[in-house]
């Protein structure tokens, strides 16, 4: 795209998301879906970010409060089961941390250059409940 | 069809606000979002009446500005509807920045801009100030001298515009109250022969095809954006003349009423030849066909097309002509007048270049009169007579208070 002449594009400041005709968009799962290199989802749009989530899924019940509440659609659930982040929309919010219901929580925010496997082994114990 | 016709007298006395309404009935517009400014207000007013009496399928949007306005347009064109919408002066410099979203987005929305002088001083009378902010706004540009223009340029304005290899909104001058509330006999088409002069609106990229999805006015930095406003202009530079031409044409055919991408009057023999826009070139034909009685072979050029700009096609009408004066209504602002250096451009190249003056005349509607026209050919032939430009380059007429010129 970036050697694209002037007169190798459809006029109009216009973009399509999908190639071709689409669907029932709605039930085609996104990795099933054609998107074109124009849409965000073809790209990577989270190299601003700072801190990450890492996923514990010793922890997880799966109860799909963190892919609800995500703003960025950046929780990848299939079949109701928790799969993962997807890193290359997240944007760090924490979001999905603060909605987390589980003791310990399944998701915590560690700095982005934080190595996943180190974190995991020394994820934080279960907290007393406090009375 | 849902909505009734209108039976129409073959002539019927309107003026040009009222022409321009009825060809936007005729052409059965899907969308007018609108801000009615003085003098265009009875152009949307109009189509609003016709819609509200059943003679139009379609939907007036009541906005709260012309910046409103003029978005709406650009998103029910985006949808993918037949839309226009009419303004002027203020209006339309708060349009201003929308215009442009609306010829980059590459929308076929026709505007008719009844032209009107820009306050401050306030001014509600007629010159071309609004016509002149447009003009590198990447719309098309064509200039009524009456009200029978004003009804058959909208005609031709959708037919070019919604073009697929054109695709660029359109807009449609004419000068307020001289053209806009001045009635006059304008001839008609029936109903179902200008609809058909048009045809159905064709969408291209529309975002109502939800089997295609589109994102339409996205963003683009220094790694695109070049590209896109490359594109538009080459389209503009070589796609819409031959589009206008070709319109013109059939619209020949079906009416009898020839237009032409530059008016030529008494030119084949002229000596000398004022160039201008909008309702002085009538006045300017009389006075050109008065001076030949005196012994002067005077000719008129008047701009159809004013954006793209008849570059070769005005180098061609002024072929023989010794002596041309460029008349801008509108304020240059510390520079020559926008037809003096359009023209200039034109002849520069060429083997004989003409003798060119500028004139600035006629701003917040002070009147062009036929005497101020008899001096300017006479000024103009003491030019060919002495073999060069006696005058400074640039004169204003009918101002009061001490001679201004300059250059």
């Amino acid at each position: 795209m970036a050697n694209t002449g002037w007169n190798e594009f459809e006029i109009g400041a216009m973009l399509r998301t999908f190639e071709g005709k689409i669907d029932d968009i709605a039930g085609t799962l996104q990795e099933d879906r054609a998107y074109t290199q124009n849409s965000s989802f073809s790209a990577s749009v989270a190299d601003w970010r700072i801190e990450k989530p890492v996923f514990n899924k010793d922890f997880c019940i799966d109860c799909q409060f963190c892919w609800i509440y995500c703003p960025d659609i950046s929780i990848i659930s299939r079949d109701k089961k928790m799969i993962g982040v997807d890193m290359d929309h997240c944007k760090g919010c924490g979001i999905c941390v603060e909605v987390c219901p589980t003791n310990p929580k399944s998701l915590l925010m560690f700095s982005e250059q934080a190595d996943e496997e180190a974190e995991l082994a020394q994820w934080p114990a279960k907290d007393k409940e406090k009375k | 069809m849902a909505f009734d016709k209108m039976e129409l007298r073959d002539i019927e006395v309107w003026d040009g606000n009222f022409a321009a309404a009825q060809a936007l009935r005729q052409c059965q517009i899907d969308v007018v979002a609108a801000y009615p400014i003085t003098p265009s207000t009875p152009i949307v007013e109009g189509y609003a009446k016709f819609l509200a009496d059943g003679y139009v399928e379609g939907e007036f949007v009541m906005v709260e500005s012309e910046h409103a306005a003029m978005s709406g347009c650009i998103g029910a064109a985006a949808a993918g509807g037949r839309v226009a919408t009419a303004t002027s002066s203020q209006g339309f410099a708060l349009m201003v920045e929308t215009l442009y979203q609306a010829s980059g987005m590459r929308l076929p929305i026709v505007l008719n801009v009844v032209n009107r002088a820009l306050a401050a001083p306030l001014n509600v009378n007629g010159d071309h100030s609004d016509m002149y902010l447009g003009r590198d706004s990447g719309w098309i540009q064509l200039d009524a001298y009456c009200p029978q223009d004003a009804y058959d340029l909208n005609f031709i304005a959708f037919k070019v515009s919604e073009d697929h290899d054109v695709r660029l909104p359109c807009m449609v001058h004419q000068d307020g109250f001289m053209t806009s509330h001045t009635a006059q006999g304008v001839h008609t088409l029936a109903d179902d022969v200008a609809y058909s002069f048009i045809g159905d609106f064709k969408p291209m990229n529309d975002m109502l095809d939800f089997e295609h999805p589109v994102t339409h006015g996205v963003q683009t930095e220094e790694d695109w954006h070049f590209e896109h406003k490359a594109r538009q202009h080459n389209d503009l530079m070589t796609k819409v003349m031959p589009k206008i031409q070709a319109a013109f044409d059939e619209f020949e055919k079906l009416s009898g009423r020839k237009y032409n991408i530059v008016e030529s009057y008494n030119m084949d023999d002229a000596d000398v030849c004022v160039v201008c826009m909008g309702t002085s070139v009538e006045t300017a034909r009389e006075v050109a066909q008065e001076m030949r009685e005196k012994g002067i072979k005077a000719g008129v050029v008047g701009l159809r097309v004013i954006r793209p700009f008849p570059f070769f096609e005005i180098a061609e009408a002024l072929k023989g002509v010794k002596a041309v004066a460029a008349l801008d209504r509108s304020s240059p602002n510390g520079a020559p007048g926008m037809l003096f250096n359009e023209i200039a451009g034109c002849l520069y190249n060429t083997q004989e270049r003409a003798l060119l003056s500028g004139y600035v005349y006629g701003l917040g509607g002070r009147d062009l009169t036929k005497a101020h026209l008899v001096s300017l050919y006479k000024e103009l032939q003491a030019n060919v007579d002495a073999g060069k430009v006696l005058t400074p380059l640039q004169q204003f007429i009918g101002v009061r208070g001490p001679k201004l010129a300059f250059l």
